[in-house]
């Protein structure tokens, strides 16, 4: 343009020269994508934002149809025994109750089931901290710097194993599954191994080591509500006992809302099973010990089956046709827009 | 440096006895011993932490910090907070002592530089700092005066010494100081033992131009004034030696009293950024407030149910103070919306993140332009402060000077008066030929060895009057090669050289001497002059010098035949009233000679002399002796003194290369110029009608010379009524319009149809700057086009700049070159300093400096747009981010009992702003463009969203705040819609709180990634780096975070193990963050597209057209070869300065801007100016449609 100064040659002389470098970088010359928003870029984004919201809202909502889930809460049906729970004093007093069900359709492919909590706070923040992950890891450690509080220590100074608010509150209910069949009763067989994910079970909890782990537990003592210590908690299998317990390692993993379903059991593919759970008559049996009155909460015992894109959750499917159909309504309404002001400009122009 | 003594209570007088350092001890002054560092080892750490928590910023970060180590409250790890905070104190304190380590070396190398101290009538070798005041020093050729110095003597004859003062006042050129007479004998270390003589003098201060006292010696008095004294900071020169008297030292001195703080400016953008940080505040105490009471009443209903679970923390025992402690922890929760980095910024220089790199990145940009470079001067541009760029985008008013900024400040001797004939016209003669480059010979010089081969003068009829020995011209000349303060340099024989104080001295001397008067060499009390080959002297008896009131120069010297004679030059007003009544037909005929020059634009002087009586002398200076005593008044008194006119010169002071196009875009992007000058009105007019300030096109130029009140008021009266009148009469629905459209407009008179200027005079100035008029001159004064204030001093001019921006919430800028320009420069928001001709007060002063006024277009309308630009977008998406970010714990406080449970991991929290997100906002706040630069030059319209603050404002604000808010909304209720009741496909959970946080986090940081590539315009390489990088980095982190290793080194710190793989390898989770990545972006393109589209920008239509003409390249780079073809040989024609320089001196009995623009129609380059203009005509109405293309 009219102003270009140029530094001269003769600027090289016995001075060092003030003139700034002729780089891309400095004078702001840098090749560049200069992107731009179009007519086409903007429709066709739409379009295709549109068609791909609509294709996958589809797969979505078709694929979890084929989901079969069977929900029941049994807080209520089983009043007796949630009444006992109300007081705390009758905490060893066992509690038994059954809830009779009918499956009208089978259940195909893997069952699992789940227990569910309705207004249970696991993401409080007082209780989300209230753990200490290294005495999990089997370190040991001094748990009175954790946040375990008040879960720390009984009075005579006995550490809580585990301690805090999280282990303190763990789920422990017994629920078994019988199948009726033609007035013969059979147990499903369930699973209860292989439920937590891979890197809980196996990096972030560990137990102590001894030689066994009763020893290793030695000098600790079992969190205030629950009934048996820690090493007891699944007597039959070694490697489910103690911090390394899958339902204790998924109760551990706190939620993000209050109301949440975690994995409990997993039916066992065998014998009339092997495809999953018949059509038929079932009946729970559940050993009531968790108290959920008392904050006005629900428990739910839930079966389902689960496709590629997880267990039955209309929201995503429903959200991405929506998104989908105003992705394309949208650029419907841009094309409008944009013809009808072209029109608008040559008028203008002439 | 404990030496350095503390300050004392101001004193009234000081008293200073020569060798006497006993009697001077009883005053306490301050030894010469200097300190400018602020800390030393001890106390380094104390005094910089006290400081730099006195900072609001720091001072709420501590508070935030106290809060988290409560742990009843803490919501957040400590380290959060911490990592910022000390990494902001560690980086200031790292900068503060490097600082002071700088300051206490150069300390430190000041107070230990050597100097001969006279004790005890032996000369020793003394460090600076134990240089005491009374002390008799000896200095020798090229050292640094040590402190304030009494010249007592020197080698050179008479007490003469030279200095050089470019470490005081930025100025060059060379200055004489002398002895005074009785002390300048005082040669030799034995004497000067012996001197026991005593100053008293006025106390410290910081006038470097001023100095009064008197010295008592041997029962006599001799007054004392700056022409006695050498200042600390000075460099003696071609002097083998001096001794001096301390007078001042150390922190006393003159250049220590100067240095001064400079003030810190602020931008509009800053203070703006004040106003919301506190509504963010406010905002932010509301949420606080609302999530508490949310907890007061959820502990209350519910938490008091579950607390077998989860019982209160101790010495928790109600409801409502639970939701006290929330309020607390819910504050160290969502801070992260309180822009504080931002605050720290703009509060001081603290280095901080983001703001500080941005506008230290535009500063370096502007250094580094090369289009701003200028070769002949070797300067480039400078940006001297980094902290206002911005503005530099929004100025509306430009306040410029006319010396030295418009124009070149270089004086050619281009006409003179003589006795009522005028010299020095050749258009007469050659006619309109001149115009087209075609010269007559300049006039040979060759008769005179001595004549400097630089200087050229057309017209030979002066020579020839020299040659015939008419009296007039010879005595003309020899004026002009006696009264002078130039100082000669004879290198070799015959080869002279001249340092002259101002360049019009330098031009009239130099003229002298090509026309025979040669100006030999000077000492204190002779001239000589080489007088047509025969060398005379002259004895000199006086020099009264140039200064602000008296306005004229005297000198009075004696010739070699014993008369006495005064010699005075100065300006027309003050000398053609002092001049024998019997002249006044030569007064007239040589008035209307000025007039005629000062219409040609040359600066003129007025010649005269006096014959003086032996005895009136002898009188005269009696009274000299008696009024030297008395320091102030003395200056007043010998201005009264009469005269006899000999004639008068005119310079030709060279406008500027590129002025004229330079106003031109700068008025088409609405920038109103205002020139203030010191020169007469003639002058100043006609430098504004050739540099197109103003225009024939112009409806009226109304001129206000008022010398009373009333009259002044009168003027302006008129000048209203009558713009009143004629936007009546042509009343068009524009006027109107434009009135509506801008919000300010505070009076009817801007809507005015037509253009106006506005010429004002200085003392009509003084009358409308009081109070009770100052608002009616400032909306006449808005209401014109072009304004010239005239005859200004440089506190006037300071007073005009302070009136616009106390009225007017318009952006300023003063531009200007000389020391009268400082004060105005540091009065308006941006001051601009020419690195030019008369010294670098101003560049001193100056925020941004360059060497030509043509750069400033480049400064505005490409750098300060830029800067503006990028400066709104950073601006627009910082608050986005972090609302987006921190929102999201708000919409979770609703479903995690009010408990201030984060959503996300503390390591994102404390990363988020830090690594995530910062460097690709940074490039895009640094890099961005949105038209190429000579867009910006084509189409100055686009200049005009700054002025009006339309890319941030508090709307714009909003806008973001409610993006932020939205996209958070999504960002929250999308994960939880899904994860509600959903579980795994391999049937495990999926709703847990940590996938739940790793899923909101990824899906976050993806979408504002997304959102800075949308509003990222200028894809460099380092954007794309930083953006993919940002990303990658985040992913990396992650992993690195939740891995194994990690967590078994530290288990309680790193809860996330295995989440990352575990919850990134689920196809709906990432199903979830494609939705909420789509349903946060699609509404934007869709607003923004619509927006472009139905309600475009201008830079967007340049954009497009942009975008456009790549496509039709080949067409348009035939059409692109012509235009430049055509450029190159006007820029040929307009470097070669005369061709312009004739175009002026031609427009005699035509309005000088007609010409000039014929002149620039006929070369083809020049035609865009045009086009320019006819836009400009087009669109006064419909500013927007007539730049659509």
């Amino acid at each position: 343009m009219k102003n270009k100064t140029s530094c001269l040659p003769q600027e090289a002389g016995a001075r060092p020269s003030r003139c700034p470098d002729n780089s891309a970088f400095k004078q702001q010359r840098l090749p560049a994508w200069k992107p731009q928003l179009t007519i086409a870029t903007v429709l066709s984004s739409f379009f295709l934002t549109g068609a791909f919201c609509l294709s996958v809202g589809i797969c979505l909502i078709l694929s979890a149809n084929s989901i079969r889930e069977f929900q029941i809460n049994y807080s209520d049906k089983c009043s007796e025994c949630s009444k006992l729970r109300e007081n705390t004093s009758n905490w060893n007093k066992e509690c038994h109750c059954s809830v009779n069900f009918t499956l009208k359709e089978d259940m195909l492919g893997d069952v699992f089931m789940y227990y569910g909590l309705q207004n249970f706070y696991q993401n409080h923040r007082r209780y989300v901290i209230s753990r200490s992950d290294a005495q999990l890891l089997g370190q040991n450690v001094n748990i009175e710097k954790s946040y375990c509080a008040p879960f720390t220590t009984y009075q005579n100074g006995t550490p809580m194993a585990p301690c805090g608010a999280i282990a303190n509150s763990m789920f422990n209910d017994t629920i078994d599954l019988f199948y009726n069949l033609n007035s013969s009763v059979v147990q499903v067989p369930l699973l209860k191994t292989g439920n937590s994910w891979w890197t809980d079970k196996n990096v972030k909890f560990r137990n102590p080591k001894s030689d066994n782990l009763s020893s290793a537990f030695a000098g600790t003592a079992r969190p205030p509500y629950w009934q048996k210590p820690v090493y007891l908690l699944d007597e039959e299998d070694e490697r489910n006992n103690g911090y390394v317990n899958d339902d204790f390692i998924i109760w551990m993993r706190v939620s993000a809302f209050a109301t949440f379903r975690n994995l409990y059991r997993r039916v066992e593919r065998v014998k009339q099973f092997v495809n999953g759970l018949p059509a038929g008559n079932y009946t729970f049996h559940i050993s009531y010990n968790f108290p959920v009155t008392k904050f006005k909460g629900r428990k739910h015992v839930i079966l389902s089956t689960v496709v590629w894109s997880g267990g039955s959750n209309p929201f995503l499917g429903i959200a991405y046709v929506v998104t989908g159909t105003a992705a394309t309504l949208m650029g419907f309404v841009i094309t409008a827009i944009h013809l009808k002001l072209r029109k608008k400009k040559t008028y203008f122009q002439k | 440096m404990e030496r350095c003594a503390a300050r004392r209570a101001p004193e009234e007088e000081r008293r200073v006895r020569a060798n006497a350092r006993e009697y001077n001890e009883k005053f306490q002054y301050a030894s010469n011993c200097i300190k400018t560092s602020k800390y030393n080892i001890v106390t380094f750490l104390p005094v910089n932490l006290f400081e730099q928590f006195q900072e609001v910023a720091n001072t709420y970060f501590l508070f935030l910090l106290i809060l988290q180590l409560i742990p009843q409250i803490s919501s957040l790890s400590w380290f959060t907070t911490i990592v910022p905070l000390v990494l902001v104190l560690t980086i200031t304190a790292v900068k503060d002592a490097t600082d002071d380590y700088f300051r206490h070396k150069s300390d430190n190398q000041v107070n230990n530089r050597q100097s001969q101290v006279l004790i005890g009538g032996v000369l020793r070798q003394e460090q600076w700092m134990n240089v005491r005041v009374g002390d008799i020093i000896k200095l020798e050729n090229n050292q640094f005066v040590a402190a304030d110095l009494l010249l007592l003597s020197s080698s050179e004859p008479h007490g003469l010494c030279y200095i050089e003062t470019s470490e005081l006042d930025g100025e060059t050129n060379m200055k004489v100081r002398q002895a005074i007479p009785v002390t300048s004998e005082l040669g030799d270390t034995g004497k000067l033992a012996g001197f026991d003589g005593e100053v008293i003098c006025e106390p410290p201060n910081n006038k470097l131009d001023k100095f009064g006292g008197t010295l008592y010696w041997k029962e006599n008095k001799y007054p004392l004034s700056n022409q006695n004294m050498l200042l600390r900071g000075c460099v003696l020169r071609n002097t083998e030696w001096c001794f001096g008297l301390v007078v001042f030292a150390g922190p006393d001195t003159k250049l220590m009293q100067n240095s001064g703080r400079t003030k810190f400016k602020r931008t509009s953008i800053d203070r703006l950024m004040n106003t919301l940080v506190l509504w963010i505040f406010g905002f932010l105490v509301c949420m606080g407030v609302i999530l508490a009471i949310g907890n007061a009443i959820w502990e209350h209903e519910v938490g008091v149910c579950f607390q077998i679970y989860l019982p209160w923390d101790e010495g928790v025992h109600s409801a409502f103070f639970s939701g006290f402690l929330s309020f607390w922890s819910y504050i160290i929760i969502l801070n992260t919306v309180v822009p504080i980095s931002l605050y720290v910024s703009m509060g001081s220089v603290t280095l901080t993140p983001s703001v500080e790199v941005i506008r230290l990145g535009h500063s370096y940009f502007i250094n580094w332009d090369k289009k701003m470079y200028c070769a002949k001067r070797r300067t480039p541009a400078e940006a001297r402060t980094t902290t206002l760029n911005e503005e530099l985008g929004q100025v509306e008013y430009i306040f410029s000077d006319k010396t030295g900024t418009l124009t070149q400040n270089i004086m050619v001797f281009s006409k003179c008066s003589v006795n009522g004939h005028s010299y020095g016209d050749v258009q007469d003669v050659l006619g309109p030929k001149a115009e087209l480059g075609e010269r007559p010979e300049p006039v040979d010089f060759s008769f005179n060895p001595l004549a400097d081969p630089r200087f050229q003068f057309w017209d030979p009829s002066l020579l020839e009057a020299v040659k015939l020995g008419d009296p007039h011209v010879h005595e003309f000349f020899r004026l002009l090669s006696l009264c002078h303060t130039v100082m000669s340099e004879e290198r070799s024989q015959g080869e002279l050289f001249y340092k002259a104080q101002s360049p019009d001295e330098g031009a009239l001397v130099a003229a002298a001497r090509n026309f025979g008067f040669v100006f030999r060499s000077r000492t204190p009390k002779t001239i000589t002059v080489q007088e047509l080959g025969r060398a005379v002297t002259y004895q000199l008896l006086a020099i009264l010098d140039f200064n602000n009131i008296r306005k004229r120069m005297s000198v009075i010297v004696r010739s070699p035949e014993g008369k006495i004679r005064l010699y005075c030059k100065g300006a027309d007003t003050i000398l053609l009233e002092r001049l024998h009544p019997l002249n006044q037909d030569l007064s007239n005929i040589t008035t209307d000679h000025l007039n005629e020059y000062a219409g040609e634009g040359l600066r003129t002087l007025v010649l005269a002399y006096k014959d003086l009586e032996e005895s009136y002398y002898e009188d005269w200076a009696e009274r000299l002796r008696r009024a030297g005593s008395a320091p102030e008044a003395r200056e007043d008194r010998l201005a009264r003194l009469y005269d006899e006119l000999l004639g008068a010169t005119a310079i030709e002071d060279k406008l500027q290369q590129g002025v004229p196009e330079t106003i031109a875009i700068l008025t088409l992007a609405n920038i109103k110029i205002w020139v203030l000058t010191g020169d007469k009105q003639e002058t100043a007019v006609n430098i504004g009608y050739s540099c197109k300030m103003l225009t024939d096109d112009m409806t009226e130029v109304f001129v206000v010379t008022g010398h009373t009140v009333l009259e002044v008021r009168e003027e302006l009266r008129k000048a209203r009524e009558k713009m009143m009148d004629a936007s009546h009469s042509t009343a068009n629905g524009f006027s109107y319009q434009e009135k509506l459209s801008s919000s300010k407009l505070t009076s009817v008179l801007e809507a005015i149809a037509g253009e106006y200027a506005l010429v004002i005079n200085g003392h009509s100035l003084a009358h409308a700057l009081e109070a009770d008029m100052e608002v009616e001159f400032l909306e006449t004064a808005c209401a014109c086009k072009a304004v010239i204030c005239c005859r200004v001093t440089p506190l006037q001019k300071a007073q005009v700049v302070e009136l616009v921006k106390k009225y007017k919430k318009a952006v300023t800028l003063a531009i200007g070159d000389g020391a009268n320009d400082v004060s105005m420069i540091k009065t308006a928001h941006i001051g601009v300093g020419i690195s030019g001709q008369e010294g670098i007060q101003a560049v001193l002063a100056s925020d941004y400096s360059f060497s030509q006024f043509k750069f400033l277009q480049r400064l505005l309308l490409v750098h300060g747009r830029w800067s503006y630009l990028r400066m709104c977008k950073f601006l627009c998406y910082f608050f986005y981010k972090n609302f987006a970010f921190t929102m999201v714990h708000f919409w979770f406080g609703f479903f995690c009992g009010f408990s201030a449970q984060t959503v996300y991991d503390q390591y994102f929290i404390t990363l988020y702003n830090i690594v995530y997100t910062s460097l690709p906002v940074l490039a895009m706040g640094v890099f961005d463009q949105d038209v190429p630069e000579q867009r910006s030059m084509e189409y100055p319209k686009l200049y005009e969203p700054g002025q009006l603050n339309l890319l941030f404002n508090k709307r714009e604000f909003f806008i973001c705040i409610a993006q932020g808010i939205y996209t958070s909304v999504l960002m929250f209720f999308i994960p939880y819609g899904v994860f509600a009741d959903a579980t795994r496909d391999d049937g495990a959970q999926l709703a847990d709180y940590q996938s739940f946080a790793v899923t909101v986090a990824t899906s976050l940081v993806i979408v504002v990634s997304v959102q800075i590539g949308l509003d990222t315009g200028f894809w460099t390489a380092i954007n794309h780096f930083f953006i993919w990088g940002s990303l990658a980095a985040y992913f990396a982190i992650l992993f690195a975070m939740h891995s194994d290793g990690l967590f078994q080194m530290f288990p309680n710190q790193f809860r996330f193990v295995g989440n990352a793989q575990n919850t990134l390898a689920q196809p709906t989770v990432w199903l979830t963050i494609a939705l909420t990545t789509v349903v946060c972006i699609m509404p934007v393109v869709a607003f923004r597209f619509l927006k472009l589209d139905l309600k475009p920008e201008l830079s967007d239509t340049v954009r497009y057209t942009q975008l456009v003409r790549k496509k039709q390249k080949t067409q348009h780079r035939c059409m692109r070869r012509v235009g430049r073809a055509g450029s190159r040989r006007s820029g040929y024609a307009f470097s070669h300065q005369e061709g312009f320089g004739e175009l002026i001196m031609s427009g005699k009995n035509m309005r000088l801007s007609s010409l000039a623009l014929a002149g620039f129609a006929a070369r083809p380059s020049a035609g865009w100016i045009e086009t320019l203009r006819k836009k400009k005509g087009s669109d006064a109405g419909s500013p927007d449609k007539a730049l659509k293309v």
